[in-house]
């Protein structure tokens, strides 16, 4: 693994099995909800991961904290690879990875205060105690621009903002490397989405964080990454740079998802064409044959129907999964 | 084209264990026949429950539409008795909401869903109103018709359940149909294929639209006016291309700055609009959004600012002199 890159997964694959019966369950299909992807990470940089819901991308980030265990392939963190490990080493590597969640409420506990909150993962992965844990606490909140007289407060009496702040503190508490930033502004109002963006990118530079962002918001996505992935029904399609990626899009289906995102401006939207994709993805569990973009795709040609694309690299940071590229 | 739709200080309030929550305080806007308006605002500033005003869809209690007026087609919807405006929702009025599993019924077929709105409103009989249904199937896009007809609302995609709303909402011709955050609930490919059908159909029916939404990108493209809302009002409203050439309201301001924009070259920095939402029971005295506002002045703390126009079309709610 190359120095400055921090986690690597190597032709990651998690199948659900869907299974049969009562008393002898039977596995009569399976949803490959990732199959096969292959990535990595540098050191303080922020990987955008998008596609539409159902594509894998949460599945892929829970995959990564071993939250969900792999059907095959590998993840290499720092080097150490997190599927051979016992539950006991796993737990010390966790230190080092951390999530945040789309629905701060949902991911919060409403009978723990904002401090007990941001304390737990302190309390279970460092010796911290007493004065000095509240202390610390006091000042976690603080750095995610929450008050510290808040810390007695319930995560109802906060706004969604403020939750959001609550369950980046408690992220950060353990000084992680690696956090997975879930759809971390989709359940937030506009106008707040903006300030939780620019905290994550103060936090990434004062503490050299790395991010796995995954979002279906591609104008946000543009902003804050610096590399971004595009996934479709469980594969990457298209990986590449971030000012390559918006410029030089190959994939049709990269393409498209561009083009289908409006511009807040009238005047731009009168004279922009848009292509508007057909039909709808299919059901993960009776996956095309060949690319499996290819019943909606513009361009499908008969290659595309029998075969898989390979994840090809084109330019220096650039890979398409398309037979036409 | 005529006035469709006058609204008039409209006032919704729900009264609550903490105290009375002023959902809609006191909104005021004209539709045009075959315009579409953009309600745009925040989760809680009142544009859905203005919507429902208009029908009177507010439950009650804890809902009450405390004053105002609706006026369609020369009626004031807020006087009729409550078996003359169930003839009008449905029939003159539609609605789209954002959760189709929701507003659906999961133990019909859709066949007989849409069939009811036929032979209620319509007056056809089972026959005509089966091959009425399938040609609605057909014009919104669902492939095979005639056989999903008698297909249960679960057996259809998001998207697709979302084409039988729509096919619903427009059986009967409605001059005006209410869509509140049609595409939230879905992907991005398939929220520009039903946002592209909506425009379509809607004007060649020549219905008037309602579309109310958070996303400023939605708005853009598919209505000529907008209101903008904060707090229970509409704190600025005008043609779409003025709103977004020259708005006015710092909130509005704020709003389009604080969102990134995939025509525009990458910001180093975002630019958020500061503070958090403002709490419905306890609103300050003056303007709604003077807590955040990066100019306010005194004034702004202690009086409410009136509507007051910006130019024939554009209208503003805040004390700043305008810009010359």
């Amino acid at each position: 693994m190359p120095e400055d890159v921090l986690i690597e997964a190597k032709n990651l694959a998690v199948h659900f099995p869907i299974t049969k019966g009562i008393l002898r369950q039977r596995k009569v299909a399976e949803i490959k909800a990732v199959d096969g992807v292959s990535f990595f990470i540098r050191k303080g940089e922020t990987l955008g991961l998008v596609g539409e819901s159902g594509c894998g991308k949460t599945t892929l980030g829970r995959c990564l904290m071993r939250l969900v265990q792999p059907t095959d392939g590998a993840i290499y963190f720092e080097d150490v690879d997190l599927c051979r490990l016992k539950k006991e080493e796993l737990r010390s590597v966790r230190q080092g990875m951390q999530m945040i969640f789309q629905d701060p409420f949902d991911s919060l506990d409403p009978r723990m205060t904002a401090e007990e909150i941001v304390a737990e993962p302190l309390k279970i992965h460092t010796p911290i105690r007493g004065k000095a844990l509240k202390e610390k606490v006091a000042e976690l909140l603080h750095l995610v621009g929450l008050d510290r007289s808040m810390a007695g407060r319930y995560p109802h009496e906060f706004s969604g903002g403020q939750r959001q702040r609550l369950g980046i503190a408690r992220a950060l508490s353990i000084r992680p490397k690696f956090i997975v930033c879930d759809e971390p502004i989709s359940a937030l109002d506009v106008s707040i989405q903006a300030q939780i963006i620019n905290l994550l990118e103060d936090l990434q530079t004062e503490f050299n964080l790395t991010y796995l962002f995954i979002a279906h918001d591609l104008a946000v996505v543009r902003h804050i990454s610096h590399r971004v992935a595009v996934m479709y029904l469980g594969k990457i399609v298209e990986i590449a740079g971030r000012d390559t990626l918006y410029r030089f899009a190959k994939h049709p289906y990269t393409i498209a998802l561009l083009s289908a995102v409006p511009i807040p401006d009238p005047a731009v939207e009168a004279t922009r064409d848009r292509i508007i994709l057909m039909g709808e993805p299919p059901s993960p569990i009776a996956l095309p044959k060949g690319c499996a973009f290819h019943p909606r795709c513009p361009y499908t040609r008969e290659q595309c129907q029998e075969e898989v694309p390979s994840l090809r690299q084109i330019a220096e940071d650039h890979w398409v999964a398309c037979h036409l590229v | 084209m005529g006035l469709l739709l006058q609204v008039r200080d409209l006032r919704t309030y729900f009264y609550t264990e903490t105290g009375i929550v002023r959902a809609v305080d006191g909104i005021s806007y004209d539709l045009q026949e075959g315009e579409t308006l953009g309600l745009v605002g925040e989760s809680g500033c009142g544009k859905s429950v203005s919507a429902l005003s208009i029908v009177r869809l507010i439950p009650n209690p804890p809902g009450k539409i405390v004053s105002g007026e609706v006026l369609f087609e020369g009626r004031d919807l807020l006087k009729l008795t409550e078996d003359k405006i169930r003839d009008i929702r449905g029939d003159r009025i539609a609605m789209i909401f954002q959760e189709p599993m929701t507003s659906l019924n999961p133990v019909l077929t859709i066949g007989l869903q849409i069939g009811e709105v036929l032979e209620l409103h319509r007056h056809l009989n089972r026959k005509e109103s089966r091959s009425e249904v399938i040609r609605l199937l057909r014009m919104v896009g669902i492939p095979d018709a005639e056989r999903r007809i008698d297909d249960y609302p679960h057996q259809f995609s998001g998207g697709m359940r979302q084409r039988v709303m729509i096919a619903m909402a427009l059986s009967c011709n409605p001059k005006l149909l209410i869509a509140d955050e049609p595409t939230t609930a879905v992907d991005v490919t398939i929220q520009a294929q039903l946002l592209e059908m909506i425009k379509e159909l809607t004007s060649r029916l020549g219905t008037s639209v309602i579309l109310i939404t958070h996303n400023l990108g939605v708005v853009a493209r598919y209505v000529n006016r907008m209101a903008v809302m904060y707090a229970g009002r509409i704190i600025e409203w005008g043609p779409a291309q003025e709103l977004y050439r020259n708005p006015q309201h710092p909130y509005t301001i704020g709003l389009l700055a604080s969102v990134p924009r995939l025509d525009q070259p990458r910001k180093a920095r975002l630019v958020p609009i500061e503070g958090q939402p403002p709490d419905l029971v306890h609103l300050p005295q003056g303007c709604p959004f003077y807590p955040r506002c990066p100019r306010s002045m005194k004034q702004c703390a202690s009086e409410r600012p009136e509507p007051r126009l910006v130019d024939l079309d554009h209208m503003v709610s805040c004390w700043l002199p305008l810009d010359a």
